[in-house]
């Protein structure tokens, strides 16, 4: 037996006895997902119990260093982790901007002293994150942001708006761009992390075509952010804020698993009930969706495989967030298609309060955040066809 | 398993990439052979090349003189084929002839095998017999007669039929033409009497044949593995030959997409170059995600193959499916790009968006494999 084969057996084995059969449910709605963070309510003993044990393994970030609350795993292993997660349905034990976008960008550029606390913080989930990146005037343009961090000796007050900022009424602090110098376009923003409750932050849901409102604005009215709260050099946050997109990208993509690698023709004929799919037409796009589907599962996992040791093209996240978020919106334009006039149900029991048809409308966002599908095709023909003047 | 080479895969493939730039190259060889009205649609003096290199016998085993390596390897020849549009009857020959034989005899695998890993053999698969690919439905029957058996039937688009020294040949030796049982593999032999061909040209410069078993006799030692026990065998056969093809598109594909890419990078227009307008570099960039995402599905699939995974036969056909949509797209992409040289015969586009039409067809369509898809998930 070869030692990953060894490490395969023991993780099966850690698997089968800790996690617990609530956990290993299909996600179905929001509350299904733990969060963390100082206000976060466990939807259930068993969500607890299942956080407590990763995190006591380091198994909500495997493949984080143990210093900073991981389990050390290599690429092979982390890729065994996720396997055998996926083989019994396991769910995350704990989903959070932290894991996905923040920490990554600090294990690369935070001093010591931040990554021993904050990593952990987010490795046992006690801290929820949110991002402030896009400001009313800077979409897709984000570079020209202007919310303002004026310097005074000490630390900085910072003033201004942000808005899609997803969960910032629930989340604990925010992972901040803020310009520390006008006269400089990309080298005059600093990456700034502060907390939600610091005076002069405010939050503001914004209701969404979905009926809910997972993203916010946010306000900030002469909010004191201490020197140390700085992630890189002042100035340089665009180095920082890039190297997290790509993260952010790569987590929107689906690329770690998840239900959009999934297939849906078999689901959809299932959900069709006695008749089955009586629409030869529809049929056919489902199987011609479900080659797509199944082949995109392929390239996230070859994705990953890649971009742990090095071999991925640095922009490559780009392009699977472009494919994963257009086929995501495919998929559920199949899903209500299939599901007829019940998917229009808006507040139903049966449809779990409208969940097909909102998360049909909350699929339309993916191709937007975190870099519309125009400005990944245009990164796509700029850094990696090198197609001149892009 | 990680989904990219290990390391003597990527030596393998370095040395193939140069080979088949060098040697197989369309000018060297397809151009060639093509314009010479060759009427084998190939070159031997390159197919001698590939058993110089071990290519021939790469998926023989080794007690048959062979590398006993898998798909992962082979499709990184038939990747570099596909660039080159390298004319050859690797696919046919190395990749489907030998895994048929390799479910044969000592005999049949001794009497076969050292021609082709020798480069002085040719092998063609003959299944299909009408226009589209329908191995479910075999009509071509073998009845027994005296120690063997006799063979009555056609069967079409047989590719290299016609230069092929032994045709591998799925025909009925019991029960009606849908049945999945009752299939027999024969290696038949190309001077049998009652075998005669019709060969033709087709679109990509590629020679075929119709082939006619006018009562052709057949001793009991051309049986390939068990009578009336063929299908998993052709199955075998099937799959081997839709990974294969489906690695030779991400090959054609990507070489389609290179060429476009450098010519968008060279082509003037209204004072410009026209790899600048954002209309052209989005559908540029669209069709790179396409080529990467089929290459992941097949190199997935010829893992799982080599695996003997369960999965492997659905994902065979999404990795054939999807190399055939995403080469289809960068052919004419790539010929639209090119404005009206694309048309022209001096231009290599075009020959690659022949090739891609060709090998969409071989051995199933991406409506074929896309209904397999869904047959084998349930619905």
């Amino acid at each position: 037996m070869s030692d990953l084969d060894a490490f395969r057996a023991e993780i099966r084995a850690w698997l089968e006895e800790n996690c617990p059969a609530e956990m290993r449910e299909p996600v179905r709605d929001e509350a299904d997902v733990c969060w963390g963070g100082r206000n976060f309510r466990f939807k259930n003993e068993a969500q607890k119990i299942w956080l407590e044990r990763c995190v006591a393994k380091g198994y909500t970030v495997p493949d984080w260093p143990k210093p900073y609350g991981g389990a050390g795993m290599s690429p092979a292993e982390a890729k065994v982790w996720r396997e055998e997660c996926a083989r019994i349905g396991a769910r995350p034990p704990l989903s959070s901007f932290g894991i996905w976008m923040l920490g990554p960008a600090l294990l690369k550029f935070g001093t010591e002293e931040q990554k021993a606390h904050y990593l952990n913080q987010i490795a046992r989930g006690e801290i929820r994150w949110c991002q402030g990146y896009s400001e009313p005037g800077s979409g897709s343009d984000l570079v020209s942001l202007q919310t303002f961090g004026e310097d005074k000796g000490d630390h900085w007050v910072v003033n201004g708006q942000k808005i899609w900022t997803s969960y910032a009424d629930k989340a604990d602090w925010i992972f901040c761009l803020v310009r520390t110098d006008k006269t400089n376009k990309y080298q005059g923003i600093s990456f700034l992390l502060f907390d939600m409750t610091t005076p002069g932050v405010t939050t503001r849901p914004i209701k969404l075509i979905s009926g809910n409102s997972p993203f916010c604005e946010t306000f900030f009215d002469n909010v004191v952010v201490p020197k140390n709260q700085i992630v890189g050099e002042v100035n340089r946050g665009w180095d920082v804020a890039k190297y997290l997109l790509g993260h952010e990208r790569e987590m929107i993509s689906g690329a770690g698993g998840g239900d959009r690698l999934n297939a849906i023709g078999a689901v959809a004929a299932r959900n069709a009930g006695a008749h089955g799919l009586e629409d030869p037409i529809l049929r056919a796009e489902l199987a011609m969706f479900d080659v797509d589907a199944l082949a995109y599962a392929c390239m996230g996992e070859k994705f990953l495989d890649e971009a742990k040791v090095g071999k991925a093209h640095p922009a490559q996240p780009n392009m699977m967030k472009y494919a994963g978020t257009e086929l995501n919106k495919r998929r559920h334009e199949l899903l209500m298609a299939a599901g007829g006039a019940t998917a229009l149900e808006w507040e139903s029991e049966r449809t779990n309060g409208g969940t097909p048809a909102r998360s049909w409308l909350r699929t339309k966002a993916n191709s937007i955040e975190g870099g519309t599908s125009e400005v990944m095709l245009n990164v796509i023909s700029k850094r990696i066809l090198e197609l001149p003047g892009a | 398993m990680p989904l990219y080479h290990t390391e003597d895969q990527a030596m393998l493939a370095e040395t193939v990439t140069g080979f088949m730039a060098d040697e197989g190259a369309i000018k060297k060889q397809l151009r060639h052979f093509r314009d010479m009205n060759c009427q084998d649609g190939f070159g031997h003096a390159l197919w001698k090349q590939f058993a110089e290199m071990g290519l021939t016998g790469m998926l023989a085993s080794e007690a048959d003189g062979g590398m006993a390596m898998g798909h992962v390897e082979a499709g990184i020849v038939l990747k570099e084929i596909g660039r080159n549009l390298t004319p050859s009857p690797f696919l046919t020959t190395s990749v489907m002839g030998v895994t048929a034989l390799s479910g044969g005899s000592d005999d049949l695998r001794g009497r076969w095998l050292p021609g082709v890993i020798a480069g002085e053999s040719v092998l063609a698969v003959a299944v299909d017999e009408s226009p589209k690919h329908r191995p479910e439905r075999i009509a071509c029957k073998a009845e027994r007669a005296g120690n063997g058996f006799r063979l009555q039937g056609r069967k079409a688009f047989v590719v290299h039929g016609a230069s092929a020294d032994a045709i591998i040949v799925a025909a009925r030796t019991s029960g009606s033409d849908s049945d999945v049982d009752g299939i027999t593999l024969f290696a038949v032999p190309k001077d049998a009497a009652g075998l005669s061909h019709e060969n033709l040209r087709l679109v990509d410069s590629a020679m075929a044949s119709n082939v006619t078993f006018d009562n052709v006799e057949l001793d009991g030692d051309c049986v390939i593995g068990e009578v009336d026990g063929g299908r998993e065998l052709l199955n075998k056969v099937l799959r081997a030959g839709r990974i294969g093809a489906a690695a030779e598109l991400t090959g054609v594909g990507q070489g389609a997409f290179g060429i476009t890419t450098a010519y968008l990078k060279t082509r003037k227009q209204f004072g410009q170059l026209i790899g600048e307008f954002q209309a052209l570099q989005h559908r540029a960039a669209h069709l790179y995600s396409e080529l990467e995402i089929a290459e992941a599905a097949v190199i997935k699939a010829q893992q799982l193959l080599d695996g003997n995974s369960e999965r492997a036969d659905l994902m065979t056909s999404v990795a054939k499916a999807k190399a055939s949509k995403a080469c289809n797209l960068a052919v004419r992409e790539g010929v639209q790009m090119h404005g009206g040289v694309g048309m022209t015969d001096e231009y290599d586009i075009g020959l690659y968006m022949k090739r891609d039409r060709a090998l969409a067809e071989f051995m199933g369509d991406q409506y074929y494999h896309a209904e397999r898809v869904a047959q084998l998930s349930g619905y």
